[in-house]
């Protein structure tokens, strides 16, 4: 960075990240493969992929709960990636996660008043009253009743266990969350207050959440970004609003056009993507573009070469051939492609 | 088949009574539904989760008492004929060959140890009365119907070696092998990503009318309900409370579920560029239900006594059947807006 401002230095960076699985018989599995990306302070980015690419995988590395092969992560000043894991404990206060299973994510053998306390316990050195308050300050911000403390998670519904697992990553007053999938187990209505809740917690703290969903909605919704992956690679970054509203990759496209909209008019009539093939297997990715499989536009380049990243009108990058090669888009949105004719096979049911 | 079949509704549900007995005594988790599916039609059932969805599907085919279930009342008339109380035998013909399901777990309907040719063609031999050959020629057509590349060599494949999505459309294929008059699809994308979803519907639509099948789908997803169903019903805490044809139950719910579940998805404060409306609370359990409208301690405009004492009666309202005793004076916004905000102790969850 040439900036002279210091605040501008990201919370989170991610750079070239690799993680691989040894999946037995010599085979390797590249679940994330060559990814970066930054979290600036108070900041959410949203990661949305279908299943399988790769999502959960980049937030356990980093937080290093999965092993990265290769590539590096900051928090902050610290590089994460360089620690022994003796010296990830006090990262463990600085950075959290939420998962996405709200039954296995607490300990039913606890109250809910011990599990908010024993991160306290262990990171802090607040005394027994002092804890006591930040407990309920915690279950305040998350909209749950005081009195719940000596209650043990059996006793709550999916979505009061998921503000309990919130109000517990949040107690430490962390840098970064990470949450993956936190509503994707959650009824709808039950998912609207999660999310509204989310939307407070981002509104009144200096947090940098990276929020991980395959629900491109409601990652609009939280997200001032977004990042779109799929097998292993990011496809697409920008500000969440352009991404929606004028993807800049096919994939992103055929995401945005696979959400239904609630009006059964528009619904039925409008323009879909409706992609062919099925994903293919991570052991063996496709040479070039990773989409070319599936993608209604490929060409002969997207077998042959990787396509670049390239800079998108509106803000962020899309890796696709289509802005230098064949109809040469130049940083444009796709849409005018599959609304158009400009391709002789025929691309999207009505 | 009699002479009453010509006429009568491909399916027709009345008062149908699911009982469970548990720890906390006897639990009803199908509440007197009714519904009529015609051939041809798509009616989606939808409701959160823990309604009543799936029991109500297993119940029709005879496959509730199996999970410990009980039809306490209520009738189930396939083309004019009752399914309930027959024995289990005649069930086990008319599924499978006139009627077939897509189950909410994949994997409980397709077997880890035969190939799933095999599976197919079983199913085709058990119900045609076809023969080995004619089978599988049937089972490799079926899965090529439903896009899967190389069918004669995929055939000869098990269940794990296909994806999530490929499984699901072996399973469709399972499901229409013997070209049902019915088809009973419970959440059969829900697992899916939302592009392969999106191809999964377009298959179902598009089988559907080459089949001229009735589709009774069920779906907690009302996004997908826009774009599959021509009929809805929609089911809270073991009851319909709402039932329309698609475009008026969108345009214009009836109940106030049904309006707080459209106005809680994301879709819908994308679209209209407002904030999302959460719906308080928690859908209620079965054996702890609410007095009154079952629904009133998550209504915004419950009012005590007239929503809180009596249980409410589904009625007929324009086109369509609704299960609120406030749903005309709530079409006028200006009253629906003066609202105080929800009774006594009902806070959020
Ligand atoms: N411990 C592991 N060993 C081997 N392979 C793994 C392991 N964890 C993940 N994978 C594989 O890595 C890839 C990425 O998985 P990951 O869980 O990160 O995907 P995801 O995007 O989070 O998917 P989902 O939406 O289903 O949660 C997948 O192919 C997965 O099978
Ligand atoms: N075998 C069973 N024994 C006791 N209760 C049961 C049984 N099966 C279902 N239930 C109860 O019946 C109610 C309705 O369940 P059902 O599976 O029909 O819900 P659903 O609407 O399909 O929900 P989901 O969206 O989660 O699939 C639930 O409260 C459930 O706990
Ligand atoms: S690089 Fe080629 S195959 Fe890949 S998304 Fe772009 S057009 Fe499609
Ligand atoms: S009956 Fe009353 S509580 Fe029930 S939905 Fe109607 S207004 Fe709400
Ligand atoms: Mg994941
Ligand atoms: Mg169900």
């Amino acid at each position: 960075m040439t900036t002279t401002s210091e605040s501008r230095v990201p919370k989170l960076r991610v750079e070239d990240l690799e993680v691989t699985f040894d999946v037995g018989r010599g085979r390797k599995l590249h679940a994330v493969d060559g990814v970066s990306f930054h979290v600036d302070e108070g900041e959410t980015l949203g990661l949305v992929g279908e299943s399988g690419s790769g999502k959960s995988t980049t937030g356990m590395a980093v937080l290093r709960l999965a092993e990265p092969t290769s590539g590096r992560v900051y928090l902050g000043d610290t590089e994460v990636t360089g620690l022994r894991s003796r010296q990830l404990r006090p990262l463990r206060k600085r950075m959290q996660i939420v998962f996405q299973d709200p039954y296995s994510s607490l300990d039913p053998s606890m109250t809910i008043g011990q599990q908010l306390d024993e991160p306290l316990k262990v990171h802090t050195s607040l005394s027994k009253a002092e804890r006591r308050a930040r407990v309920d300050e915690a279950l305040d911000t998350v909209k749950l009743s005081r009195r719940y403390t000596s209650r043990y998670p059996n006793e709550f519904s999916g979505g009061q266990r998921q503000r309990i697992a919130i109000a517990r990553a949040m107690i430490l007053d962390p840098e970064l969350v990470v949450c993956d999938e936190p509503v994707s187990a959650l009824d709808v209505s039950t998912q609207s207050q999660i999310v509204n809740l989310l939307l407070g917690i981002q509104e009144q703290s200096r947090t940098s959440f990276l929020f991980i969903a395959h629900d491109l909605a409601v990652v609009r919704l939280v997200s001032a970004r977004t990042a779109v992956m799929y097998l292993g690679q990011l496809v697409e970054t920008g500000p969440s609003a352009r991404v929606y509203d004028a993807p800049a990759h096919p994939y992103t496209a055929a995401l945005n056009s696979a959400i239904p909209i609630p009006d059964p008019d528009r619904q039925r009539t409008r323009d879909r993507i409706v992609l062919g093939g099925d994903q293919p297997s991570p052991l063996t990715p496709p040479s070039g573009c990773r989409f070319r499989t599936r993608c209604p536009f490929a060409m002969e380049v997207c077998a042959e070469e990787a396509p670049p990243q390239y800079p998108i009108d509106g803000g962020g990058y899309a890796a696709c051939h289509l802005h230098t090669h064949g109809p040469q888009l130049r940083g444009a949105s796709v849409l005018p492609l599959i609304h158009g004719d400009h391709l002789t096979t025929p691309l999207v049911s009505r | 088949m009699t002479t009453a079949s010509k006429q009568a509704p491909l399916l027709q549900v009345e008062d149908l009574t699911v009982q469970f007995p548990t720890p906390d005594g006897l639990i009803t988790v199908v509440d007197r539904v009714s519904f009529t599916l015609d051939a041809n039609r798509v009616l989606c059932i939808v409701g959160e989760s823990g309604s009543g969805k799936s029991v109500t599907a297993l119940s029709l085919v005879g496959l509730v008492q199996s999970r410990g279930g009980r039809i306490s009342a209520g009738s189930v008339r396939f083309a004019g004929e009752e399914l309930v109380g027959r024995a289990e035998k005649s069930l086990n013909t008319v599924r499978g060959r006139d009627i077939g399901f897509i189950f909410q777990e994949p994997m409980s309907s397709l077997n880890p140890a035969f190939t799933v040719g095999d599976q197919i063609a079983e199913v085709v031999r058990r119900h045609r009365k076809a023969s080995r050959r004619h089978a599988w020629a049937r089972a490799v057509e079926m899965l090529d119907r439903v896009g899967i590349a190389s069918a004669a060599q995929r055939a000869k494949d098990y269940p794990h070696h296909f994806s999530g999505g490929m499984r699901q459309r072996v399973m469709i294929a399972l499901a229409l092998a013997c070209d049902p008059k019915l088809l009973i699809a419970d959440e059969p994308t829900t697992a899916l990503d939302v592009t392969i979803q999106a191809r999964t519907l377009e298959l179902l639509k598009t089988l559907q009318r080459e089949q001229d099948m009735g589709v009774l789908f069920i779906t907690h997803d009302l996004g997908v309900v826009a774009d599959i169903a021509d009929d809805v019903v929609v089911m809270y805490a073991s009851q319909v409370v709402e039932q329309a044809p698609v475009r008026e139950l969108f345009r214009r719910p009836q109940h106030p579920y049904t309006a707080g579940l459209l106005a809680a998805m994301p879709q819908s404060a994308l679209e209209n560029n407002t904030p999302l409306v959460g719906i308080p609370g928690v859908v209620p359990q079965p054996h702890r239900l609410p007095s009154g409208c079952r629904f009133h301690p998550r209504c915004a405009h419950a009012q005590p006594g007239r929503c809180t004492t009596d249980p409410i009666q589904l009625r007929l309202l324009d086109r369509g059947l609704v299960r609120c005793v406030r749903a005309e004076e709530l079409r006028d916004p200006s009253a629906a807006q003066a609202e105080p905000a929800p009774i006594e102790g009902v806070t959020a969850q």
